[in-house]
């Protein structure tokens, strides 16, 4: 049994947004299924009663002061935008 | 003797007695660039102007007896995925082909306050990923001692760079294997530090938990002035860890007595080819001369690593990659009307196969009705791989071990499965799961292609790591052997 379907890779790829053809799809749903086949190897663990570790190191929240401090100026936060006007990010029609 | 093969110890006392100036360092640099990075196309950005004005700016530095930082003079070779304030900065990414940061990493910024010359930014497999820089969207690099075959990866060109001599040493970044694997199949030194010892403001982020910046040199001893200059606390990284920063140049003791090495048999075991087997248990026999003693040790869990490994960068990179939008920088379609046609075509056209494939696994693993099974189990999983390593520290003072199961391999032979180019990291990625720290160093050969020696240490013991393999590299002259171009 495959362990995904061509439908839920479409699905994955509109919500990670990212255009795929009917070609890629299919690649894909053999590649993605293939690879998580090998990942459920995990299973044979039993984890029950293991912790989940999102960091190696314990760290606890890391606050600073909330100051003033200098950032970048609009010029520069432009620099590399494909599309600007006015100093503003622009982009295509949001609503119809 | 080529002023590019000398220590930078030996380097300074050229400077100090004026035998040499800067500017001779810049431009033997240029001048082996543009002899041999045609063959081992290890470059995607060169910064030659400012570096031959940096050189000269030095120089007077050099004169007037100013204050001169601890890696003065000394050209340097950046990985892409670095960002360098005013240089090109790619990710070896079509995405990101004509990116032009507007502040530099915390690490850069320490280099420049060392005094270094960025000679450059290097090659590498795609936003990090990739075993083999096949995956960059301009153009592979190839491996300086054979070069029909790969210089591993993703910080491939790093390593190439070095082994050819190019640059004296060069930065890479290493999130299940990527300094230590090309390190190996370059024939360099290559260290990735314990999580949270170097800053990652200014990296471009693959996998938060397990990136690390890393130090790729020619030597042990280069290695650790490299280290000292860009480790440390950084406010502007909440991961960044705050300790005390030893001396590592005070770790050469070159004693090794009494020294309780750890070899688990995993990673002597089926897969690794027999003349990387044979590398290490001469390496093993070498330590044990020097006073060192060794035991068979397990870890159980690694044969759960790579698939750990997978799900989780896979994940971390599916977030991390959504910035890459079309908006604020980077490439924008033309090809779509609204707004959400935009992000896909921009990413579609922008992002190479690889990339695309994790971006499409990690969003799966965290995809409702999946997170538990796939995500969250990994994360459980690498809590019992992260004690495996815990539970031989308790009595053992390293872990070695070889850094990959085989030498490098011929370009385009692991290119179809993505499964077996994964492969080429289980020795590797259990190392960053648990945060801790490992060096590879040079070993010795097999069919030609050099092997990499893998040590591992405790979080934070970057010295016990520089003390034993300086004093392997002294006990050994693979460390001397140089591609010939």
């Amino acid at each position: 049994m495959s362990r995904i379907s061509k439908d839920q890779v479409k699905h994955v790829a509109h919500l990670a947004r990212l255009a795929v053809t009917e070609e890629e799809a299919e690649l894909l749903t053999e590649q993605l299924d293939k690879i998580i086949g090998f990942a459920e190897e995990l299973n044979e663990l039993d984890t029950d009663n293991v912790e989940p570790t999102t960091h190696v190191l314990e760290l606890k929240n890391i606050l600073r002061k909330d100051e003033v401090r200098n950032s970048v100026s609009v010029d520069e936060a432009m620099k590399n935008a494909p599309s600007e006007r006015d100093g503003q990010f622009k982009v295509p029609n949001i609503l119809e | 003797m080529s002023i590019l093969d000398k220590k930078i110890s030996e380097l300074h006392q050229l400077l100090h007695t004026k035998e040499l100036s800067v500017t001779d360092i810049v431009d033997a640099t240029f001048d082996r660039i543009h002899q041999v990075d045609g063959k081992v196309k290890a470059f995607l950005t060169l910064n030659e102007e400012y570096s031959r004005i940096k050189a000269k700016q030095l120089d007077e530095k050099l004169v007037s007896g100013a204050d001169r930082g601890l890696l003065f003079g000394m050209p340097i070779g950046i990985k892409d995925n670095i960002v360098t304030k005013g240089i090109r900065t790619t990710c070896a990414s079509r995405i990101l082909e004509n990116f032009e940061p507007i502040y530099d990493a915390t690490v850069v910024e320490r280099l420049n306050q060392a005094d270094t010359i960025t000679i450059g930014k290097l090659n590498m497999d795609e936003f990090a990923m990739g075993s083999s820089n096949e995956n960059s969207g301009f153009h592979p690099t190839n491996n300086p001692w054979d070069l029909s075959c790969v210089p591993g990866g993703s910080s491939g060109a790093s390593a190439a760079s070095v082994s050819a001599g190019e640059v004296l040493f060069s930065l890479g970044s290493d999130t299940g294997g990527s300094i230590r694997q090309p390190a190996a199949f370059c024939g360099v030194v290559g260290l990735k530090p314990t999580y949270g010892l170097v800053s990652r403001y200014g990296l471009v982020a693959f996998a938060s938990s397990l990136d690390q910046i890393g130090p790729v040199t020619r030597n042990v001893e280069d290695n650790a002035y490299l280290l000292q200059a860009i480790a440390g606390n950084d406010p502007m990284d909440s991961t960044s860890a705050k300790v005390d920063i030893p001396d590592y140049l005070a770790s050469f003791t070159g004693d090794v007595k009494g020294l309780k090495i750890a070899v688990p048999k995993e990673y002597l075991g089926e897969g690794v080819e027999p003349g990387v087997k044979e590398r290490v248990m001469e390496a093993l026999k070498i330590l044990e001369g020097l006073g060192a003693t060794w035991e068979e040790v397990s870890l159980p869990h690694s044969r759960y690593a790579l698939a750990t490994y997978y799900l989780l960068s896979s994940s971390e990179a599916s977030a991390n990659l959504s910035r890459f939008d079309g908006v604020r920088y980077g490439l924008r379609s033309d090809n779509s009307e609204n707004l959400i046609e935009m992000y896909k075509q921009s990413r579609s056209e922008g992002f190479g196969e690889e990339v695309k494939r994790r971006i499409m696994l990690g969003t799966f693993a965290l995809s409702s009705g999946y997170y538990d099974a796939y995500y969250k189990k990994a994360q459980k999983v690498r809590t019992l791989i992260k004690e495996d390593f815990t539970n031989i520290f308790e009595k053992y003072d390293v872990i070695i071990g070889p850094t990959t199961p085989s030498a490098s391999f011929k370009c385009g032979s692991m290119t179809k499965d993505p499964l077996t180019m994964y492969m080429n990291d289980i020795l590797t990625i259990p190392v960053n799961l648990a945060g801790v720290p490992a060096i590879s160093v040079p070993c010795g050969f097999s069919d030609g292609l050099p092997i990499g020696l893998q040590i591992i240490g405790k979080h934070f013991d970057e010295s016990t790591i520089y003390r034993v393999a300086h004093a392997f590299e002294q006990a050994t002259d693979h460390h001397t052997e140089k591609p010939k171009l």
